[in-house]
C-alpha cells in the first residue's frame, strides 16, 4: 500500500517525468498546441510506458545485465509501432493530426527510463502501477501546457476534440477570447519552452511553500514542547 | 567463457527481436484492410465532395490515370487522376498535386476541375505546415480554401492568380503569405495543365491499381 502511495506521489508530483526529470521534452513541446494533441499524445504515451513496464518486469528473470538495453529498447519501439497501427487502423482522424509525432514516443526517455529505473527491479503490478502514475504526471503536463498554449495562442479549449473522442465532443469546444490575431509566439515551439518554465517555476514555488509552512510546524512544535518542559 | 556467453546474449537478444518481429507481424496483418479502408474512405469523402454524386456514373476511385509531371503536379513520383464520366460524356477530373514550396515542404492537394473551364473545388490532403498560421487552408480551420470553387481556368498564367499583396484576387493569411501563394500557384499550374490536356487524361488507361497505389 505504501509502495503504491510512494509511486503515485513520485509519478505525479515529486519525480514527475516533465517538470522534474525534464524527459520526453522533445514530443512534449512538439505537441501541446491543442488540448486535444496533448490529450491524445498523453494518452499513446500513457499505454507505451504501462505496456513497456510491465514487459520489462515480465522479462527482466531472463535478461542479462549486458543487453538489457537493447532489450528494452527493442520492447519500446515494438509498442510504440503497435499503437501507431493500431491509431491508424481505429483513430485515423487523430492519426493525421498527431503524425509524426507517434514514432517520437520511441525517443521519450521517460520510457526507457522507467523501465531501467524501476521495471526491471521490481515485480509486474508495480511496474504497471509505477507507469499508470508516470504515464499520467507526463500526460496532464501535456494537457494543462495544452490548454494554457491554446488559450493563449487561439483563444479557444477543446478545439478539435471531435477527432479524438468522436463526434459528440464537437460541442466541448470553447471560446475564450476572440483574437482577431492570434497570438504566434504561443503556438511556436518558444512559447511552449516558455510555458512549460512557467510550470516548473509553480511548481517549484508550491514545493517551497509546503516546505516553509513544514519548517514552521516543526519550529512551533519544538517550542511548545520547550514550554511544556519549562512548567 | 567469454564466447559462451557472448552466444547466450545473442540467442536471447535474437529470441526478443524474434518476438518483437512476430508480434508487429500479427498486428500489421490484422489493422492492414482498416487501414487501407480508412485511407480510402478519406480519399473517396473528398472526392466526392468535390464531384457531386450527379456528375458522375462511373466508379471515381478505380477510374483513376497515373501522370508523372514535376514541373506541374509538383513531385518526380506519379500522380493519380480520377475522371468522372456520366451517361451523357466526360464531366470532371480530380488531380492530385502538390505544391513543393510550402512553409514547412510539401502540401499535398486535391484539384478538382469541370469540363466548362471552372475549377470545381481544391482540398488539401496532408501538409506540415505552422498550426495556427499556415493551416487555415485545410477546411477544418478555416474557409480560404473554399474560394478556388467556381473560378474560371485561365488560358495562361495570370496576375489574377496570386494573393492580394502580390496584386492577386486570393487572400492571404494574417502572418502567412508564403503558404497560401504556394496553393495558389500550384493551384494556377495545375488547372491550367489540365484544362490544356483534359483529352489526353480522359481516354489514358485506368492503370492506379495495378500499381498498388492506394494513396
Amino acid at each position: 500500500m505504501s509502495e503504491i502511495k510512494t509511486l503515485s506521489k513520485n509519478g505525479l508530483w515529486e519525480n514527475n517525468p516533465a517538470l522534474v526529470q525534464l524527459l520526453g521534452l522533445c514530443p512534449l513541446l512538439a505537441v501541446t498546441t491543442t488540448v486535444t494533441n496533448a490529450l491524445g499524445l498523453g494518452l499513446a504515451t500513457l499505454l507505451v510506458l504501462v505496456g513497456s513496464n510491465i514487459t520489462v518486469s515480465l522479462v527482466r528473470e531472463w535478461v542479462p545485465n549486458e543487453i538489457r538495453i537493447p532489450v528494452f529498447v527493442i520492447v519500446i519501439a515494438t509498442f510504440v509501432t503497435m499503437i501507431e497501427l493500431l491509431m491508424n487502423a481505429f483513430a485515423y482522424s487523430l492519426y493525421l493530426s498527431l503524425g509524426i509525432f507517434i514514432p517520437l514516443i520511441v525517443t521519450n526517455c521517460a520510457i526507457i527510463g522507467r523501465a531501467e529505473a524501476y521495471a526491471s527491479k521490481n515485480p509486474w503490478h508495480l511496474a504497471a502501477y509505477d507507469g499508470l502514475a508516470m504515464g499520467l504526471g507526463f500526460g496532464g503536463v501535456l494537457v494543462l501546457l495544452g490548454a494554457v498554449r491554446e488559450i493563449i495562442g487561439q483563444g479557444t479549449l477543446f478545439d478539435g476534440a471531435e477527432l479524438l473522442l468522436g463526434e459528440w465532443a464537437a460541442a466541448l469546444r470553447i471560446e475564450v477570447i476572440q483574437f482577431d490575431y492570434p497570438l504566434l509566439l504561443a503556438i511556436l515551439p518558444p512559447g511552449a519552452f516558455i510555458g512549460l518554465g512557467f510550470l516548473i517555476a509553480i511548481k517549484n514555488g508550491i514545493d517551497r511553500l509546503h516546505a516553509a509552512k513544514q519548517e514552521k510546524q516543526a519550529v512551533t512544535k519544538a517550542t511548545r514542547a520547550r514550554v511544556t518542559g519549562q512548567t | 567463457m567469454i564466447f559462451k556467453n557472448m552466444k547466450k546474449n545473442g540467442l536471447i537478444l535474437g529470441a526478443f527481436a524474434l518476438a518483437a518481429t512476430g508480434l508487429l507481424v500479427v498486428t500489421q496483418f490484422l489493422t492492414a484492410d482498416r487501414i487501407e479502408q480508412q485511407q480510402r474512405a478519406e480519399l473517396m469523402g473528398t472526392l466526392n465532395t468535390l464531384i457531386p454524386e450527379e456528375m458522375h456514373s462511373n466508379d471515381l476511385f478505380a477510374d483513376c490515370t497515373l501522370v508523372t509531371n514535376p514541373d506541374v503536379l509538383g513531385r518526380s513520383s506519379p500522380q493519380p487522376v480520377y475522371r468522372a464520366r456520366s451517361t451523357n460524356g466526360n464531366t470532371a477530373i480530380a488531380i492530385r498535386t502538390t505544391a513543393p514550396n510550402g512553409y514547412s515542404g510539401n502540401i499535398d492537394m486535391l484539384v478538382a476541375i469541370n469540363t466548362n473551364n471552372k475549377v470545381m473545388g481544391v482540398r488539401v490532403l496532408q501538409h506540415r505546415e505552422t498550426p495556427g498560421l499556415g493551416d487555415k487552408i485545410e477546411t477544418r480551420k478555416s474557409d480560404w480554401i473554399l474560394s478556388f470553387t467556381q473560378q474560371n481556368i485561365p488560358a495562361q498564367e495570370s496576375p489574377r492568380w496570386e494573393v492580394r499583396k502580390d496584386g492577386g484576387a486570393f487572400d492571404q493569411f494574417t502572418g502567412a503569405t508564403i503558404t497560401p501563394r504556394a496553393v495558389i500557384n500550384a493551384v494556377e499550374r495545375t488547372i491550367i495543365w489540365a484544362n490544356a490536356q483534359q483529352e489526353s487524361l480522359f481516354n489514358a488507361p485506368s492503370n492506379c491499381q495495378q500499381s498498388g497505389d492506394s494513396r
